[in-house]
């Protein structure tokens, strides 16, 4: 049995014609950590609302522990846990109470919840604070707070919108430390997240929606290796006396390599492994023509360039074309004076399957 | 599906959670529902009476109306407002929403729960106007009925609020008070015999059309039954009416609000 399925699900708000979900479907396993990735207003959201009984889909399934979620809402409540985006926990209690009264909903005995209630304001260090009311505490103690409430009555399957969010970076390690404990206590945890490196570190499988389509959905590894032309191979070399032209011509006949870009050249190269940042041309635009001429006039005084840099994009291991690289540069008496490897990153992953457009 | 017995018991782990808290709000909330009724009485009961310009035996039309009244609106008020906060700003709700019982049972506790404070507020303006005015006096035999009837009353006015709560957007909260709280007060005919009104007969038929008025009546018709009033029944049958109705209309609401 999956922890979650979802099969078809549909969602179309009344106002707007676009479905903000639209035909998903995906399983997540017991005890997995599955994170949904994708860009503000991709559907994360409602698809969590609808598994966590608050959305009413268009049309589709939605179970969890396979009660349906639909059908049954009740006994899903039951199974799940949510930790909602924005701070929803009652103002007029303190956060010992705001956990004995949730356990008091799911009708936890006075005796189990109270003990249930010290043991995870320790683990969750809010043991000294379990007295303040609500008001009191910052963005980060209200985050443990609700993952603490939703503990309290021992779901199976949790749900994170945006889990760190606007928390500084010990609560977000704290946050992320607690959703590894609840994988090993057998939890099954579905986050939400726009974060790449919080989906990579702790998701064992990520899924990218946007536009309520699922685009993707694998280990984060697989992912990031299944980009096309992602995997680069940046190559610093000697140009005494060589023309540019023929290294790069060289190194595109190398099989294994998709395609050369010519990065800088010049007596002093930036350094192996920079990002390509802007073409030799894009800058153009900022620069008064009397600058660019002298600049040219300075670059034409001094010589030919004595480095030049390559970036190549390869379509397996960059590892596997390397011997062949330093072959091929050595034969044509090129001196090599910098290596760097890049691998793409979730965001790359994100950015070729999204898109860059402003949401 | 859950069985009901765990919605039972969901249900009134909610509700006490709502009396808990009250317990310990319990200064200003008396304070809320008590100092504007507080001054209707003195003004028009104590200090007109005493000038001679409101004849002696008007306190005692006058604070059957005032208790009715504060039971309604205290009810109205403590369902609107709390809902109006839950669903825009605070969403405190989430947590009972998301608790093992069906969603309409959460809008019958937040009724019941205004009502209770309603059902609070106006019995509290009882000792409070026997001590203001003067020559009032309710017979032991009518305590029962009258405790119906607020109950009852401040029903009416927990499930119009929570009608209310759950068409209003907060962004005309502020219009509320002025557009509907205020007709309401004056329509519900607290402050004068609904019967009295046949020279005024276009305001009469405002009045009758404000479930308020039906329980002012029933409270004037157990408490000075010599003043001519709407008989019981028909009092009753309104009441009832009222309290489906706008409780259907109510959960209605709070489902949109609560599930998209």
């Amino acid at each position: 049995m999956h922890a979650v399925e979802l099969d078809n699900l549909v969602k179309r708000y009344r106002k707007n014609p676009k479905p903000a979900v639209n035909e998903l479907s995906f399983t997540v396993s017991e005890g997995e950590i599955f994170g949904l990735l994708g860009p503000n207003g991709a559907g994360k959201t409602t698809t969590v609302g609808v598994l966590t009984t608050r959305v009413l889909p268009t049309s589709g399934r939605a179970t969890v522990c396979g009660v349906d979620v639909i059908g049954q809402p009740t006994r899903a409540r039951q199974l799940l846990g949510v930790v909602p985006q924005r701070n929803n926990l009652d103002r007029s209690l303190s956060i010992r109470q705001n956990l004995l009264f949730h356990a008091a909903y799911h009708g936890v005995g006075r005796a189990e919840r109270t003990r249930l209630a010290d043991d995870i304001l320790e683990r969750m260090g809010l043991t000294d604070r379990a007295g303040e009311k609500i008001e009191m505490v910052s963005g980060g103690q209200a985050q443990r707070v609700m993952i603490a409430r939703s503990l309290m009555h021992r779901p199976k399957v949790m749900f994170l919108d945006e889990p760190s969010t606007g928390l500084d970076p010990q609560a977000r390690l704290f946050v992320h430390d607690r959703i590894r404990d609840l994988k090993a206590d057998g939890v099954t945890v579905v986050l939400t997240t726009h974060d790449m490196d919080e989906a990579a570190k702790l998701s064992d499988r990520v899924g990218i929606v946007d536009h309520g389509s699922l685009l993707a959905l694998d280990t984060p590894a697989a992912l990031t290796r299944g980009l096309p032309g992602s995997t680069t191979l940046s190559v610093t070399v000697g140009l005494a006396g060589q023309d540019p032209e023929r290294v790069e011509a060289a190194l595109a006949e190398l099989s294994g390599v998709e395609r050369v870009e010519r990065i800088a050249q010049g007596p002093t190269g930036p350094p192996g492994g920079m990002p390509a940042g802007m073409p030799p041309g894009m800058g153009g635009g900022a620069v008064p023509p009397e600058v660019a001429a002298r600049i040219a006039a300075a670059a034409a005084s001094a010589g030919p360039a004595t480095t030049g840099q390559f970036r190549l994009y390869t379509a397996d291991e960059p590892a596997v074309v390397l011997p062949f690289v330093l072959k091929t540069l050595g034969d044509i008496g090129t001196e090599v004076s910098g290596l760097s490897i890049g691998t793409p990153s979730l965001e790359d992953v994100f950015i070729h399957l999204t898109g860059r457009e402003l949401r | 599906m859950t069985s009901p017995a765990t919605a039972l018991r969901t249900f009134n782990a909610v509700l006490w959670r709502d009396v808990f808290v009250t317990g310990r709000e319990l200064v200003p909330f008396l304070a809320q529902v008590l100092v504007q009724p507080f001054f209707t009485l003195f003004i028009f009961g104590k200090v007109l009476t005493s000038m001679g310009y409101v004849g002696e035996d008007y306190a005692a039309i006058l604070l059957p109306g005032v208790v009715a009244l504060n039971g309604f609106l205290g009810a109205l008020q403590n369902t609107t407002m709390p809902l109006i906060m839950d669903f825009s700003w605070t969403r405190e709700i989430e947590d009972r929403l998301l608790a093992p019982m069906p969603i309409h049972l959460v809008a019958v506790e937040k009724m019941i729960f205004g009502a209770f404070r309603g059902v609070i507020a106006a019995l509290v303006m009882v000792p409070i106007g026997f001590l203001i005015l003067d020559n009032v006096s309710w017979p032991a035999s009518a305590w029962i009925p009258v405790i119906v009837i607020v109950i009852l009353g401040s029903l009416v006015g927990a499930t119009i609020g929570m009608t209310i709560g759950t068409l209003v957007t907060p962004r005309r909260i502020n219009i509320l008070f002025a557009v509907i709280m205020m007709p309401l007060m004056f329509t519900g005919s607290t402050q004068f015999p609904w019967m009295g009104l046949e020279h005024v007969r276009w305001f009469q038929v405002v009045c009758a059309l404000n479930p308020l008025t039906y329980v002012s009546e029933a409270m004037r018709a157990e408490l000075v039954p010599s003043v001519p009033h709407i008989p019981m029944w028909i009092n009753l049958v309104v009441i009832l009416v009222s309290i489906v109705l706008f409780g259907a209309i109510g959960i209605r609401g709070f489902l949109r609000r609560a599930i998209d």
